[in-house]
């Protein structure tokens, strides 16, 4: 049955269809303890900027219902100590790597970053996350030269989803993953931009901007005041961005968002993910990849479907 | 200290007092493993509501089941102490014996029981509230341990809202520690914060204690921290923080800690309570 969940990316052929969401796993080596890395499809590391950066203050979480809302800044190492210090774990897996990354300032930092890891062996694909909603872009840089106000995410316009991409695809040949941001009104636009960039494959939704507040005190629940919700409860709207997608273009999609189990995987590849990936609920069953994996083998077999792929976009109206 | 993703059967899991409950759980990987203050963390539904599981300390580790008895004398059980404040700890609160609960544990660094300094001088714990869950498996390592290089039994302090708020006092006086209260009504013992009991015991013993163990509200260790600091005793204190994974995948339950970068220029640096942490010394703790 194992040949029914083997699907492409790009280039990238991954055993099967089932990788962990960037930021929500670490370095991989965080959940060494509780599954077998070595079954998983693929590993979307936390995102990477160019230098380290320390993050947004805390509180960085807080539970809303069936969500989880995020600030974290981007926290991360950086590229150089990435590299040095956490590819090595993931290397030994054997599990294709995909390290996702950004850009605190212009598209010259896209750039050096798909440069860079275009000549890593390790990498397998390159994520472009131009949809975290936690940071700023500066003013001075060059993307925002290319938005309209501060503050606004590349991917909340087409125009600058078009130029960063375009600019990371002359800088690698490695598969190309552009993530997309929910919080436009137009998704299909933006996924239509990244295509025409040069992107391999798209993968949505990054995070919903929310908020939280503390009534007895009335301050906001996260330090940011306003931050990214994730799980349960943004799973219709992930998944009704999937379809829309899917009808708009050709390039594959990786569904996320809510993702907990077998049955809301197959609700994404019914929709038109090719893949999906899984985020907040890693934090609340570390097996959850693993049980899907093995949940979508059964549900092959028992409904006699050959090959996963059949599935794919397959939703009847 | 590797960590298990177990399913543990509820041994009991009783009210004590007020809104406080004593959990056991049958969870020998975790019981064989864990270390004084070291949490687990608890998935207190079946389902999304609440999302996120509940981090609790390891109170004790017990040797009461039959099941444990009969096969060996160590411990197969874990004990946590909760308040029921919110949501997952009120769904934990009506979870009934036999029934089973997803346990993620040992986690976080836990104490260190055998700082050097412990060798002349007795240690000082101090308790704040529902802080005094981690620190009675802190006393009985201090106590217990065949390698115990402590001289004399650790003196406790106490700290709670009123007498019917103190817990653990009958547990640390069996243990043979010196007890000492502190209540804010003044209904038992001294009146005040425990950390003004602290001031005041540390003015009038003749010898320094070697270390100072804490956990309990963010401004009594703070508070404790600052006493420390200027005493020059050297204080590992058991921090909390929001968490959304509890292993150090997500970033989300960061302390600011003193940066260790170029004098004069100070940075901000984080650090993990849930990894790095949840015990801290004093000196590396950056207060807002
Ligand atoms: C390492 C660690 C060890 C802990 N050990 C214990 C223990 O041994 N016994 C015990 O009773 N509690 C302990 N706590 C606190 C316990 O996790 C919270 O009280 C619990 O998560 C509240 O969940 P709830 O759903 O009942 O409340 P919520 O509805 O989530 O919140 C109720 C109230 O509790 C506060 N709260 C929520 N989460 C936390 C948290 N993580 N830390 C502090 N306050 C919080 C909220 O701000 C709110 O005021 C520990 C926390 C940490 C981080
Ligand atoms: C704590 C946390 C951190 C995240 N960090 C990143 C990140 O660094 N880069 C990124 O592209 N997405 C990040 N995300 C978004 C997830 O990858 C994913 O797109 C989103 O959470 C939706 O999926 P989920 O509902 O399964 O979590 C983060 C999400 C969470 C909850
Ligand atoms: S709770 Fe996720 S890193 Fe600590």
């Amino acid at each position: 049955m194992r040949e029914g969940l083997v699907v492409n990316i790009g280039r990238l052929r991954l055993k099967n269809p089932v990788m962990a969401a960037s930021g929500t796993f670490g370095y991989a080596e965080e959940f060494k303890h509780f599954i077998d890395l070595k079954k998983l499809g693929a590993i979307v590391t936390k995102t990477i900027t160019l230098k380290p950066r320390v993050g947004n203050p805390p509180p960085r979480t807080c539970e809303t219902p069936a969500g989880l809302l995020n600030s974290i800044g981007l926290e991360n190492p950086g590229i150089d100590r990435f590299i040095d210090e956490k590819i090595p774990f993931i290397k030994s897996l054997g599990v294709p790597l995909i390290v996702s990354i950004a850009s605190e300032g212009g598209v010259e930092e896209f750039v050096s970053l798909a440069k860079r890891l275009d000549r890593v062996k390790e990498v397998s694909a390159i994520e472009l996350n131009i949809s975290c909603p936690n940071i700023k872009n500066s003013p001075q840089s060059t993307v925002y030269s290319l938005q309209k106000n501060n503050g606004q995410l590349i991917s909340q316009d087409a125009k600058a989803t078009y130029e960063v991409v375009k600019m990371a695809r002359k800088a690698t040949r490695k598969t190309l993953i552009t993530k997309l941001s929910p919080n436009v009104t137009d998704i299909t636009e933006i996924a239509q931009a990244a295509q025409d960039g040069g992107s391999d494959c798209l993968a949505l939704i990054n995070t919903l901007m929310g908020m939280s507040v503390d009534v007895r005190t009335r301050k906001p629940k996260i330090a940011m005041v306003t931050a990214g919700l994730s799980g349960p409860a943004v799973r219709p709207v992930a998944l009704r961005m999937v379809w829309e997608v899917y009808k708009k273009v050709k390039i594959p999609i990786i569904g996320m968002g809510g993702i907990t189990d077998t049955e809301s995987v197959l609700e994404f590849f019914i929709a038109g993910a090719s893949a999906i990936a899984v985020g907040t609920a890693n934090f609340i069953n570390p097996r959850t990849m693993i049980e899907i994996i093995s949940g979508l083998e059964k549900y092959l077999a028992r409904n006699r479907i050959k090959d996963i792929k059949e599935l794919i976009g397959s939703l009847k109206i | 200290m590797k960590p298990f993703q177990i399913t543990a059967k509820i041994i009991s899991n009783k009210n004590i007092k007020n809104n406080y409950f004593e959990i056991v759980l049958l969870a020998p990987q975790i019981a064989r493993n864990a270390l004084p203050g070291q949490f687990v963390n608890i998935k207190t539904s079946e389902g999304f509501e609440p999302l996120l599981r509940r981090p609790l300390s390891i109170h004790r580790i017990g040797r009461q089941s039959r099941v444990a008895s009969l096969e060996s004398k160590e411990g197969k059980e874990i004990i946590m102490l909760y308040e029921v404040l919110g949501k997952g700890t009120q769904i934990l609160s009506q979870r009934m014996q036999g029934e089973f609960l997803d346990v993620i544990g040992p986690l976080g660094n836990g104490f260190n029981c055998y700082p050097l300094s412990a060798i002349r001088y007795p240690p000082i714990l101090i308790a704040g509230g529902m802080g005094t869950a981690p620190l009675v498996f802190l006393a009985e390592r201090l106590v217990h341990s065949p390698q115990s290089i402590v001289h004399r039994k650790p003196l406790v302090l106490i700290g709670a809202r009123s007498e019917s708020h103190i817990l653990c006092e009958k547990e640390f006086k069996e243990l043979g520690c010196e007890v000492k209260i502190a209540t804010d009504d003044g209904s038992r013992g001294f009146k005040g914060y425990v950390s003004s009991l602290l001031t005041e015991i540390l003015s009038t013993v003749n010898c320094q204690p070697s270390t100072i163990y804490a956990c309990g509200p963010k401004l009594l260790l703070k508070e404790i921290s600052r006493i420390s600091l200027e005493q020059n005793i050297p204080a590992q204190l058991s921090l909390e923080s929001h968490m959304a994974c509890g292993i150090g995948a997500c970033m989300g339950c960061v302390i600011k800690v003193k940066s260790k970068k170029a004098k004069g220029k100070i940075d901000d640096e984080y650090k993990r309570v849930c990894k790095e942490g949840p015990v801290f010394e004093a000196r590396e703790i950056a207060w807002e």
